[in-house]
């Protein structure tokens, strides 16, 4: 399904990282910094919701606006029953839609809140995500301090949090085009290779976007896909290849190898993951690119591995989602 | 879609484990970890004047002190990012998998926290340890005796 939009614009994004994204390749770009992995508060999990509301309060800062003017609130992480997004959301007097696609979030909320602009049902709307290591760890693996060795192919989730307003009035950014993605299973298990599982909807969704719209990869700028890692960014390549003869040049990049600096930080194995790995690499620094007219046109990919343990131990597959929104500078 | 040639594809960019060199590491540190235990048991056994199974059950209680309070102070994990199955499958593995779930859970409270996850991951081995002592005990006792 792809949907084309004519009045959707990015207002304007905001940006919270964590320890180790703070000495990240891309540190210089983030608006809050936090060398604390508690955030100041008393458990990881309240940390993370710290992370949702700074990430809103400083857009709304930013954008000069009250909680009051905003119509629509759309969040969405990687907790059980996306519990960080209803704590965080409940400091807000904005109506509030939660979602959940893993590390697909950012382009599902984004696609959500641009078709209710575009119809003229809302003016603006902010979608915000977050994702804590920690977190994660202690949800979906062994408990934080057990120092399990990992594969070379596991990928860290990253820990921050990440807002964008979504507006009908016109700026710099338009938000041109989108492809709701469909879920994809190849029957594969290994979660400790999540990059690869995401790699055929990555394929399938870009080739979707591609042929719908009637255009090339070459017609874009930047084509990113969301946390595919060092080694899934392979497979992507030589997947898309095989299955739909598309040579992916050196206009492709994948956001989980652009967020850490690989030479010193040796715990981040494969690369950044997480729904907000590709969120902070877009807002902060492929939109900055953007507004500084490095960039013209881009497409985002986001990925996520759709699973949860119990599945998995019931020896089901993991099954890949990817989500595309096509970006592109106006003024 | 083809099940087969992505699998293909996804082994063509898996990168190599170094097993050899993992294994040499397991195989070193869990040796000095076990040579570090022995001295322990001498060294109880001449200075407290006991008996070397009571040394036995002090250098234990002594491996699963050191592996707990160096899980709690953070650093624990380090080691065993290093020596691997070296620090694993000694006592202070153990140790090290029920300190660091209790660390997990402390929020939650002393009941529905740490109590119903302390075992998180030692759950296993202690219900799989006491059933296979169970039918080694049982073979033991209808083969000799």
């Amino acid at each position: 399904m792809t949907c084309k939009y004519n009045n959707v614009y990015v207002k304007d994004v905001a940006t919270v990282v964590g320890v180790l994204e703070s000495n990240g390749k891309l540190s210089s770009y983030f608006d809050k910094k936090y060398y604390d992995y508690y955030f100041g508060m008393e458990s990881i999990e309240q940390g993370e919701v710290k992370l949702f509301n700074d990430a809103m309060d400083i857009l709304l800062k930013k954008t000069n606006k009250k909680d009051t003017d905003i119509d629509l609130l759309i969040g969405g992480d990687l907790t059980n029953q996306i519990a960080v997004s209803c704590y965080g959301a409940k400091k807000y007097k904005i109506p509030f839609l939660g979602v959940y696609t893993a590390c697909a979030t950012t382009m599902e909320q984004i696609i959500i809140g641009s078709t209710f602009i575009d119809s003229k049902k809302i003016n603006n709307c902010i979608c915000t995500t977050t994702s804590s290591n920690l977190v994660s760890e202690k949800q979906f693996r062994n408990p934080i301090e057990y120092g399990a060795p990992k594969p070379k192919t596991a990928t860290f989730t990253s820990t921050g949090g990440a807002s964008i307003m979504l507006s009908n009035e016109k700026s710099d950014i338009k938000v041109v085009a989108s492809t709701v993605g469909k879920i994809v299973d190849l029957n594969f298990k290994d979660a400790n290779n999540v990059g690869a599982a995401m790699a055929p909807a990555c394929c399938d969704t870009l080739y979707n976007h591609l042929t719908n719209l009637n255009e090339k990869v070459d017609d874009y700028d930047l084509i990113l896909s969301g946390d595919l890692g060092i080694f899934g960014k392979e497979v992507m390549k030589d997947y898309l290849k095989e299955q739909y003869n598309i040579t992916l040049g050196k206009n492709y990049d994948d956001c989980g190898t652009m967020l850490y600096d690989f030479s010193k930080q040796k715990e981040i194995t494969a690369g950044g993951s997480g729904p907000v790995c590709s969120a902070l690499v877009n807002y902060a620094y492929i939109f900055k690119q953007m507004k500084e007219k490095k960039l013209k046109k881009v497409l985002l990919i986001t990925t996520g591995a759709l699973f949860n343990p119990t599945f998995l131990f019931q020896k089901q597959s993991i099954l890949g989602i990817a989500h595309a929104v096509s970006f592109e500078v106006v003024k | 879609m083809n099940e087969k040639n992505f699998n293909e594809i996804v082994e063509k960019h898996k990168p190599d484990e170094n097993k050899l060199l993992n294994l040499v590491k397991a195989f070193v540190i869990g040796g000095l970890i076990g040579a570090f235990g022995n001295f322990l048991v001498e060294f109880y056994s001449k200075v407290l004047n006991v008996s070397s199974n009571d040394a036995s059950v002090f250098m234990i209680i002594t491996l699963i002190f050191l592996a707990c309070l160096f899980t709690a102070l953070g650093f624990f994990d380090n080691f065993v990012h290093f020596g691997r199955m070296g620090v694993i499958i000694p006592i202070t593995g153990f140790a090290h998998s029920m300190q660091s779930a209790a660390l997990d859970y402390k929020k939650e409270g002393l009941v529905c926290g740490i109590g119903s996850n302390i075992f998180k991951l030692a759950g296993s081995v202690i219900l799989y340890g006491i059933v296979s002592a169970y039918i080694v005990g049982i073979i033991r006792f209808l083969i000799g005796g």
